[in-house]
Order: structure tokens, then sequence, then C-alpha cells
């Protein structure tokens, strides 16, 4: 049993202390906003907050968690009032979406360690996070925007 | 936001036609434009109902869309329209994935429920404005027997018929609730339709309905959907097509404890857990022996070589493509230029990886299968002859799309068959995810293909004779046979984009010589385009260079009777300030296309590192004519997706393929574009009084930009895609 905080709220999962945080999230608390993309940590479709810092999900085991503060996209606002949610409505960032989560997580995890990134400091975090639709310009304009808006 | 898409979007048709049959005495002949005819009909609970919107008596109007909504947009602009032209108000209008039914909601294109080739709003624009426009006098007519009034009197502003004699106003809702409709609708034609400048909504920007549930994570995916008792099935695929297991050792893989079957499938071995890591474990502890096909054998670093070879050799009879005039022209050129081209396989790489979940009852003759597709009744199908029932006895939910690409449209809907077959052995609904390495390593590819092109050029510069013949395998063959056999067994997917409409190339021939070797394949956003593009662009620009004439001029030459063509090259000649002389080795290269008939012309700035290789983009513009604007911001932003998409393919992805096994394996061999590789791009939609033509596929057209930049910079002109690194250098040295 591994307890962790889930968007605020304690939790308690029974799984084997290798299952990957990812697919706990995914399967067993049912928060499917958290994507699966590739396994290995380098498209960044499961990006969430541990401790206020982004991380892999998929690279995350259950064990390492144990005690800390996790974040999903779902807990990032209860209404997308957060301001880079805010931010990929008003640039219409989406288009499939299937990674706009983690690319969201990354982009709140920047701004609340660099509340005004230059662009250069913009495209070296989000390098992390691959957006087959080709969305990178609209989230630049996004992160530039809810830096700005706050 | 008011409009929503439902989750588990469609409702089957069983359920429209009950809703006919509850209806009856109130139906009335609604002729639908689009398949056959279909009747509409008020309901007795008073709201004024057809095939394609639902009026409510509290004004929500419900518009149904057939279109697989995978971020291009269309989902929406088919919704759009036909609000447009009910006069609607948007801001009540709800939005779902229309019921599965090729006969009412099949593509006019296709003449099934199929999104691809760019051609959603393209083909639906005027048969949906028409059926809105039948409604809307539906509308009007009730008003002016009730008020007594001429229907000409009466108008509509969102939502509301309007007498503007009189000052009275009655709501589309008001009218639901007491609309008689006439045994046969008032005629509309396409003079009726509103004129473009009343438009409310086409022209100007609406926020897609599926967005906001892509901000917050509740975009629901198949990948998403759980339902009770469920299990996750994980597959070991033949590494070639048409292989089959020959021995299995299940042992290691049963131990892995959450295990609950290991089954055996005609095309590979399929693992049934109770969680996904344990699928994945299990099934990498496989050890298979597979059956020896021709394809096991196939090796494409050397099969391109061959394919180059018989492209060069004209001896062999081709398949003619596009001919015009007489290619024996080509003996009175005063200069004639040669080349062969090359391109690799490119993987689609959307981001969902392909997954199904499906829910087989236990005696085998029903099934509910979820899934993310662009052909909802061709998988449907697939999964009813996988389990020998019919399609009715198949329930479909059609889920968005993680990214399509041309991967999601098989006639075998092989992803979704592998959730049918696991939840028929085991007894109980089966969630299948492939790996990224599934993904790829069972990939289904844009086909590599080789290129031989001659053209030869009269003293002034025109183009007297263009030859062209392309070498590769056919996808359309592997993806959907009886669809390639349909269509006279021609090569569509390789040869789209090799013609040339917009340019004045009065003798050419443009043929095809197929190759057959058993690899997977597949359409890939733009089939034949994106290749196609870099291989003609770059010989334009051959031919301009041999007549030492500036790529810009040389193509005005080309369309010098097509005002729209230099309208787009004038445009983007200012916005990339083309006569600039850039510094620092960069160079600008440029393309132009007529794809499918929309316009678009693209000029890339890149620099190359001389000593390593390695082309960066820094600036892309783009000027698209895709004839009257539906949603151009929308337009933009699949041009810009396309660029990036497509920059990927032509600069750093490559497949290789090695005894018929697959070599890569992840995004660490399989470089797609990142933020850091993306270029500014500035795009410019021209919106001109023409029908709406594709926008989905045609930015992919950058390749041409690109490796005409890429010439330019070096001096030395590659001509095999991906522009690697080490073929540009070799390039450099040659």
């Amino acid at each position: 049993m591994v307890e962790f905080k889930l968007n605020g709220k304690p939790v308690n999962v029974d799984a084997g202390e290798d299952a990957r945080l990812l697919w706990i999230v995914r399967e067993n608390l049912k928060l499917t906003g958290t994507k699966y993309g590739c396994g290995t940590g380098l498209c960044g479709a499961c990006m969430v907050h541990v401790d206020g810092k982004r991380a892999f999900s998929c690279q995350l085991s259950l064990s390492e968690v144990a005690g800390k503060a996790v974040t999903t996209i779902e807990g990032l606002s209860p209404d997308r009032s957060h301001p880079v949610q805010k931010a990929w409505l008003a640039e219409r960032v989406p288009q499939c979406g299937y990674c706009q989560s983690g690319q969201i997580m990354s982009a709140a995890a920047l701004l609340a360690e660099t509340p005004h990134p230059s662009r250069d400091k913009i495209v070296e975090h989000m390098s992390t996070n691959i957006c087959r639709c080709g969305t990178y310009p609209r989230i630049v304009r996004a992160i530039e925007r809810a830096a700005r808006e706050g | 936001m008011n409009q929503h898409i439902k989750a588990s979007g469609h409702r089957t048709a069983i359920n429209r036609r009950e809703a006919l049959a509850a209806a009856a005495g109130l139906t009335f002949s609604f002729l639908l434009p689009v398949g056959k005819d279909e009747s509409a009909f008020g309901q007795p609970s008073g709201a004024m109902r057809t095939a394609w919107l639902t009026i409510r008596q509290d004004g929500v109007v419900t518009i149904v869309s057939p279109a697989a909504e995978m971020g291009q947009g269309s989902r929406t602009s088919l919704a759009l329209i036909i609000a447009e032209e009910l006069d609607a108000d948007w801001k009540r209008v709800q939005v779902e994935m229309s019921p599965l039914d090729d006969a009412i909601y099949g593509n006019p294109r296709y003449k099934i429920m199929y999104t691809a080739g760019s051609a959603s709003v393209p083909t639906y624009f005027t048969p949906l404005r028409l059926h809105a426009a039948r409604a809307r006098r539906v509308l009007i007519d009730n008003v002016a027997e009730k008020w007594g009034v001429p229907a000409a009197e009466l108008a509509t502003e969102p939502g509301v018929v309007v007498h503007k004699l009189s000052g009275r106003r009655m709501t589309y809702g008001e009218i639901a609730s007491f609309a008689r409709v006439p045994a046969v609708l008032p005629a509309v034609t396409e003079a009726d339709l509103k004129p473009a400048a009343d438009f409310r909504y086409i022209g100007k920007d609406v926020l897609r309905v599926d967005v906001p549930s892509k901000v917050d994570g509740s975009a629901q995916y198949a990948i998403d959907v759980q339902v009770p008792g469920m299990l996750y099935g994980s597959v070991l695929r033949a590494p070639v097509e048409s292989s089959s297991p020959n021995e299995v050792d299940k042992q290691a893989a049963s131990q892995i404890p959450g295990v609950v079957d290991v089954v055996t499938l005609p095309y590979g071995i399929g693992i049934v857990a109770r969680t996904p890591e344990a699928a994945f474990a299990a099934k990498a502890k496989l050890k298979v022996k597979w059956s020896a096909v021709p394809g096991s054998t196939f090796n494409s670093v050397e099969a391109l070589e061959r394919y180059a070879e018989r492209a060069k050799d004209l001896t062999v009879e081709g398949k003619v493509w596009d001919k015009a005039g007489d290619v024996g022209a080509m003996s009175q050129a005063k200069t004639t230029v040669e080349a062969v081209y090359r391109t690799d396989y490119a993987y689609h790489a959307q981001m969902e990886p392909l997954n199904a979940l499906a829910s087989v009852s236990g005696s085998g003759d029903t099934a509910e299968v979820w899934c993310g597709t662009q052909a909802p009744t061709i998988a449907r199908a697939a999964v009813a002859r996988a389990l020998n029932i019919g399609p009715d006895k198949v329930v479909l939910h059609a889920m968005l799309l993680g990214g399509g690409f041309g991967r999601r449209g098989h006639y075998d809907a092989e992803y979704v068959v592998d959730a049918a077959l696991l939840s028929r052995a085991a007894k109980a609904p089966v969630k299948v995810i492939w790996t990224r390495e599934d993904d790829i390593h069972n990939g289904r590819f844009r086909p590599m293909t080789a290129h031989y092109l001659k053209a030869g050029l009269a003293a002034d510069g025109q183009v007297m004779a263009w030859r062209h013949r392309v070498c590769s395998e056919e996808a359309l063959a592997f993806q959907d046979s009886p669809r390639f056999k349909s269509r006279n067994e021609r090569a569509i997917f390789s040869m789209l984009g090799t013609e040339q409409p917009s340019y004045d190339l009065p003798n050419r021939l443009i043929d095809h010589v197929r190759q057959v070797d058993g690899m997977r394949l597949s359409s890939m956003r733009g089939t034949g385009n994106p290749p196609n593009a870099f291989v003609t662009e770059s010989f334009i620009d051959e031919l301009a260079h041999a007549h030492k004439a500036d790529p810009m001029e040389f193509r005005r030459g080309l369309v010098a009777k097509v005002p729209r063509a230099l309208a787009v090259l004038d445009t983007l000649s200012g916005m990339s300030q083309w006569q600039r002389k850039r510094s620092d080795g960069r160079g600008l290269g440029l393309c132009f296309r007529n794809e499918d008939g929309t316009l678009i012309g693209m000029v890339a700035e890149v620099s190359v590192d001389r000593k390593t290789g390695v082309v960066k983009v820094a600036n892309v513009w783009a000027v698209i004519d895709a004839g009257l604007a539906v949603q151009p911001d929308n337009i933009a932003a699949q041009i810009e997706g396309a660029i990036v998409y497509t920059m990927g393919a032509a600069l750093s992805e490559r497949v290789t393929i090695a005894n018929g096994t697959v070599e890569q394996s992840n995004f660490y061999d399989y470089n797609v574009p990142r933020m850091s590789d993306v270029p500014a791009i500035e795009v410019k939609v021209l919106s001109t009084a023409n029908p709406p033509s594709g926008i989905g596929e045609m930015g992919g057209n950058v390749t041409g930009a690109i490796a005409n930049a890429v010439a330019a910079a070096t001096g030395a002109r590659v001509r095999h895609m991906p522009l690697t690194p080490e073929r540009v250098l070799s390039a450099m040295r040659a």
C-alpha cells in the first residue's frame, strides 16, 4: 500500500511498488487526462507535477511518490481557470489534443519557476514535449500570454 | 461553453429509425442532398428534427457532424456550415458525432463515412447548406402561416424569425413547438443560398467545439474509456505482414503476475492481463518462431536502389497517371535536364498509440467497440468480419482521435480487431493498447519511392517536355485492397501530386511502375504530395537553374495563365522579401503547388552547418488560397501544423527495414520535430470567391521549399529525402 496526495487529496494505492505512476493514475484512479505516449520519457504526454516540479509519470514508480503531492491536469484548476489554460484557450492551441495535458503541465511548471521566461527559455523547457500536430508556435504564444496576463 | 461533443459520440442508426417510426404522422418529405432520401419530422414532443439537426423547444439546436475529429477541425466546420445556412445561434448549438450510416452521412467523395484527403469541407459544403436552407424555409413557412403574412416578408436572425414590418419575432424553439411540416418541401436551389456577404460565422473564427475539453484533460480518446470488468490486452504481431506464428513458447509470459490468458491469433500472440503493464511485460517474454514469407528477406536500403534502376528503365511499361501532348517534343529542346530522386519510408507517429476497447458478448454474436477511427463504418465492418457476425451486431463508439494522419482508416482496422478477438477469447471487455514500440514495429508507412525525371527547355525557358516516372509499392493496395481494385488498380497514393495542374506543361508523360514487396504501407497526411512536392519542386528549381532564371520568375512563367496562382506567388514574394539577399550562408527555397484545387506557395529560409550538414529551418512563409475560407484561423493552424509535421519527413524522419523487420523503435531513433526545431511560421490565408477546397494536408508541400532552400544555401542539390546531415554533406562534397 502506497500513500500519496493526488490533486490535494490523500490516496492509498494497493499495487506493486514498481507500478508506474502513469498507469496507476489513469487506470486505478481513473484520471485519464494524463496520457501514455512513449513509455520512455521522450514525449512528455504523461507529464505531471510532483511536489510542484514536473515529472514524467511513465518513468516514476509508485514507491517514488510515496508521501509526495502529485498534481495532474485535472488538479491544475477546477474550471480551466489556471492562467496557462486560459491562455491555451485564447490562442486556440490544441489540435488533436492528445499531448496537450502534458504540454500544459510542462508550461505551468515553467511559469511557476520562471514567471517571465525568455523565448529561448520557453523553447528549451518545452522541447521535452512532442506535439505531432505541430502546435508549437501557438504553445509559445500561449505561454507568453500566460506570463503577460497571469 | 455551450457547445460540446458527447464523449462517446455516436448513436446507432436504429435509434434514428425508431424515432422516425415514433413520429409517424408527422413525417414529411425532407430530401437529403447527401446520400439517400431521408425523412425529417416534427416530433410529438415538439422538436423539429432532420437527419442532420434537431431544434428543441428550448431553442437548443443539435447538429450532427460525420467528420472524425483529429484536430483538423472539420467536425466543427461542418456543423458551422449548417448553422450558418439555418441561421442558428451558434451559442445555442450543440455538436454531436453523427450516427453510423454511410447512405446519409457518407462523404460525398468517398461514399462512406471517411475523414481523409482534406475532403470534408469541400465535399459537404454545398449539400449541407442546401439541407439547412430547406430546414430554414420550413421554419419561415410555419411562421408565415401563423401570422398570416407572406413568407417573403420574413427574415431570420440567429435563432429567430423576424417580421420587420410589424416588429414581431419568434424563436426557433417556439416554432419547433408547433411546426407543421409540409409533405413536399419548398424547393431550394444554390441560387437561394445565403450570399457570402451575409455570412455571420463563415469567414469568422469560432472556437472549435472540442478545444475546451482538450485543456482540462476531459477529452475522451479510446485509450481513456473504461468499462466494468475490463482487462488489458497487448499483441505481439508478426514482424512481416502475412507471416504467422509457427512455434510459440508461452511459459515465461504466462508466469508474469496478472496475466490472464495468452492467445494465439492468426497473425500474432495476444496477452490478456489485469493491468497494462502486466500485458506489456508478458508480451516481452514471448518466444515466437514466425513463418517465412517473401517479405522476410526484404531490405529497404537495397530495395530502393532496385526501385531507382526500375524507374530509370523506360523500356518497362508504366501505368499512365497524367499525359498530354507529345513528350517526344523533348528531342526539340535546347537544353535537357535529367535526375533521379529518392524518398524514404515515413511513420505517422500520431501521439496516441493505436488502441481499442472491445466488449464481445459471451455468445460471441454481438460486440461493442470504442476506437478512434477515420472510417467508422469500415472499422465496424472489419470487426464484424473478424467475429463472423453482421455489422448490425456491432455497436461502434467513434471517439476523438489522438492524431490520425491517414493511419486510422484502413480496411482491416487491425488495431480494433485486436481488441475484438481478445475480448472474445477472454469473455471480458479488453482494451488493447499498442506500445510506442508496437506502433512503430507494426507501423504502416508512407512508401519509399524512386523517381526518374527528364525535362526539355526551349531557348526562351519554356518547358517543352516533362517526363516523370515513379517506382514504388502502392499504399492503397495494402491499406484498402477493395478500394484499390475499384479504382482500376491505379497507384493513387503514390502518384497524387505528380500532376501539376497550374503549371503549363503542354507535353508531359507521368507514369508509375509498381513494385510488390509486401511491406505494410499507408497513406500519410497528403499521401503522395509531400514526397512528390520534394521531387517535382526540386526539379523545377533544377530547370530554373539550367536556364539561369530566378525560381520565382521561372514559376511565374509556368503559371502565367492562372491568375490565382500569380496572386499567391506575388503575395508570397512580398511576405518573404524574396528579392532580398540573405547572408551568413542562409538560403531561400520556394515551392508552389496546386493540390486538389488548393493553391499554396511557401518559402523556407534555412541555414546549413557546413561541418555537420545539419539543416536549421529559420523561417517559413506560406500563402494559401483554398477558395472561400470557412474558418481562417483554423486554416492557418492546419498549415502551421502540417509544415511542422512534414519538416520531419523532409529532414530527419526515416524508417528502414532489414530482413523484413522495422529497425526503429521509439522517439530516440525516429526523430520527430520538437519545439527547438521549429521555425518562425507566417501564414497568409487568401479567402477568394471560389468554392472551399482542402486545407489539412496542404502545408505538407513544404518539403519542396526546404529542399530548394538547402540547395540555395549550399549550392548542392540533395535528391534523397529526408535531407539527413550525411546526405547534405555528401552532396556538398560531390
